[in-house]
């Protein structure tokens, strides 16, 4: 009989370190496709997701039930992550003169007539990466989470821990720092 | 160019490309070895435990001092009476007060020897 994550929990906390690996394998895509969405490299998204399940793991007594176990954990993902884009705040003065070619062709097909630029081009995707990492750290898990998740700034707020009224804070700012960095992006390719 | 419009695209081309939610291979185990390595904290054990030391340590120390105090001469026990224990309390503030003056008192004298 398949057990409830409510038992495979109570029997983790009993000392059974075994019960943890079934939690592990139903969660773990989740948790990968989330970190994936703030670090770059492949070895930075191991390293998070790992660091998600030990901290997991050792706080899996403050876990309280109220709430089911997947918030409680996308929580903790959150705030690793967000950890790790402060810890890696990497040069965000990076130029723009460096784009690869696909980028600059979306870019111009962009300029020259919008509509054929396509939303699903590997190169739009690619580009969309490099301004994320132009923004602070709060500002890119803002727009992260509101503008290309398309959570609600309650989700946000309880994601977080910030208060509502500071997600709404920190969203007009990071709005006004992506348009900063695009600004900034157009006008080093264009004048 | 249309700013507003690049910024739309943008997004929308985020919105559209999820990112893969491919596992490494035997990540679970990776992880198992990795929490079997380093076992459960839990804060709150650990706390309840100094505290309790703390109380006992603390328990100890009165008890060591309501006895010190119990069969000192001046405490008044073995007697115990209120006597006892009025003279000594009289003592101790007649000390406090020698010692609260004395620089008072020897200001006083030179005073006076002038």
């Amino acid at each position: 009989m398949e057990r409830t994550e409510t038992d495979l929990i109570a029997a983790v906390l009993g000392g059974d370190t075994s019960s943890f690996e079934p939690l592990v394998a139903k969660y773990s895509p989740r948790l990968f496709a989330t970190a994936r969405r703030y670090a770059r490299r492949e070895s930075e998204v191991e390293d998070i997701v790992q660091e998600i399940w030990v901290k997991a793991f050792q706080k899996l007594r403050s876990f309280r039930r109220e709430a089911p176990f997947e918030h409680w954990l996308m929580r903790l993902a959150v705030h690793t992550c967000y950890d790790f884009l402060r810890a890696h705040q990497r040069s965000r003065e990076a130029a723009f003169s460096d784009l690869f070619q696909a980028e600059e062709d979306w870019l111009d097909r962009f300029v020259s007539r919008p509509s054929s630029a396509a939303e699903d081009a590997e190169a739009a995707r690619q580009l969309v990466g490099r301004l994320l990492e132009q923004l602070s750290p709060p500002a890119r898990l803002v727009i992260t989470l509101l503008e290309i998740e398309e959570r609600s700034v309650k989700e946000i707020a309880g994601l977080t821990g910030w208060s509502v009224p500071l997600v709404k804070v920190r969203a007009f700012r990071a709005r006004a720092e992506m348009r900063r960095v695009l600004a900034k992006m157009t006008k080093e390719k264009y004048l | 160019m249309n700013q507003d419009e690049l910024h739309r695209k943008l997004i929308a081309a985020a919105r559209r490309n999820a990112p893969s939610e491919r596992v490494p291979h035997s990540f679970e185990k990776r992880i198992l070895a990795l929490i079997r390595a380093c076992p459960m904290v839990d804060h709150w054990a650990l706390w309840s435990q100094a505290l309790w030391r703390a109380a006992a340590s603390c328990v100890s120390i009165m008890l060591l001092l309501s006895a010190w105090w119990w069969f000192s001469p001046a405490g008044g026990a073995p007697a115990g009476t209120a006597l006892a224990s009025a003279s000594a309390a009289s003592n101790l503030s007649q000390d406090l007060e020698n010692t609260m003056l004395a620089a008072a008192e020897s200001e006083q004298s030179l005073d006076l020897s002038r």
